[in-house]
């Protein structure tokens, strides 16, 4: 499969030309098989322009929401395969115990806040709570599990084809762990990780903005890196940039991080319009 | 196999706590307790690790205030486990070091989404001495 970044920014879209390298539009990613079908993992900012590259012959298009905050819904309503007559959306994502995803993602799809409601959407649209265990999705297996962040959020492991992508965008992995990372079991997340391909995971802060901020739901670099190597994954893009770090100091972080933590697989910050052939 | 996420954060809040806390899957079977607990039970977790129900319900030889054995099945844990309500009761159990204790115990249910039950957590105090 492969994958591609069209949205690499958290909390916020950052424009501009000092972030550039790394992208400005809020998350999306999207995961295509051999046979063409297509997974687009959350709404950000970023969906819009890979709306565009939908060719008219598809007929489904799924879209995994892994939480419902503003940088991961906020390019919904300009996804282009929503005003698609006869289209196939299948939009995934988790309900509060109290309350739909329909009724949820309702709440930004209907005025004040956007014009047009979710009813009246001119594609065939279908609405999926997760997690509810191994979906099947065309060539895809799709795992969804609540992991630590604010409200109700999921993690996914996409498998094809025997290749896995883990997709943990918003993810704090260490809230309440003093030490090391807990194993056999006792880490959030850990279970849609192990021996993965990519894992696409959270770092969006430092340790010196995590010290301020925890409890926020966001993961530092360092966590990231250690994540990865308890869950053995392959290969880890650091994910859901803050807004703080344009491409030169994001690009010294890594930097930073990588003589630090001289990590055993591959790392790497997102860029948009990076994609990834596993 | 990762336990359930809220499971998980019950651990950690309760590694914060400085009350006596004990953790249950939803069979009952012993996955974690805190220092605080150590101290009560007179055996560190690192040492006892997981129990099986049927293990940890009996390794304490609870009693009921007239010294008649509780079994298994009347334990607040176990009762919120069974019934999905808070259980609440007094009791005394031996400590792995020997000591009698009075504990008045709470344990609530944690039921996640989808009316999923993922296991219960208990709290203790130390009763007045008799
Ligand atoms: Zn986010
Ligand atoms: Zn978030």
């Amino acid at each position: 499969m492969k994958v591609a970044l069209w949205g690499t920014r958290g909390s916020l879209p950052t424009p501009g030309p000092e972030t550039a390298r790394y992208g400005g539009n809020t998350v999306a990613v999207e995961v295509r098989a051999d046979d063409n079908s297509v997974l687009v993992l959350d709404a950000g900012t970023g969906i819009r322009n890979l709306g565009r590259t939908i060719p008219g012959t598809t007929r489904r298009v799924d879209v995994l929401l892994s939480h419902l905050h503003m940088d991961h819904i906020q390019g919904l309503g300009f996804f282009a395969p929503l005003y698609v007559p006869d289209m196939e959306v299948h939009i995934w994502g988790p309900p509060s115990p109290a309350e739909s995803l329909r009724s949820r993602l309702g709440r930004y799809m209907s005025p004040p806040l956007f014009p047009v409601r979710l009813r009246d959407l001119p594609c065939r649209l279908t609405l999926h709570e997760v997690p509810v265990g191994d979906v099947h999705i065309g060539p895809f297996t799709v795992d969804a599990s609540l992991v630590c962040h604010p409200g109700p959020t999921v993690g996914y492991r996409i498998t094809a084809g025997g290749r896995a992508l883990t997709y943990l965008p918003d993810h704090e992995p260490a809230l309440g762990v003093r030490g090391p990372l807990l194993r056999d079991g006792w880490t959030s997340g850990g279970s849609l990780a192990e021996d993965t391909d990519l894992l696409i995971h959270d770092g969006q802060y430092t340790d010196a903005q995590y010290e301020e901020r925890v409890g926020w739901g966001h993961s530092t670099f360092d966590r990231a890196v250690e994540f990865a190597r308890i869950t053995r994954a392959r290969k880890l893009v650091v994910f859901h940039h803050d807004p703080d770090h344009d491409d030169v100091t994001l690009a010294r972080l890594m930097n930073e991080l990588v003589a630090r933590s001289r990590p055993s697989m591959p790392v790497s910050a997102g860029r948009e319009g990076e994609v990834f052939t596993l | 196999m990762q336990r359930e996420l809220e499971i998980i954060l019950t651990r950690q809040l309760a590694s914060y706590l400085a009350t006596p806390a004990f953790i249950v899957d939803p069979e009952g079977n012993l996955l974690f307790y805190n220092d605080p607990a150590e101290t009560l039970l007179g055996h560190r977790f690192d040492e006892t690790g997981e129990m099986l129900a049927r293990e940890w319900s009996t390794l304490f030889s609870p009693t009921d205030a007239n010294g008649a054995p509780l079994p298994p099945d009347e334990l607040p844990l176990l009762i919120a486990l069974r019934t999905r309500h808070p259980s609440h009761r007094e009791f005394w159990i031996t400590g792995l070091d020997g000591a009698r204790r009075h504990l008045v115990v709470t344990a609530l249910p944690l039921v996640g989404q989808a009316g999923r039950v993922l296991g219960a957590m208990a709290l203790f105090w130390e009763g007045e001495a008799r």
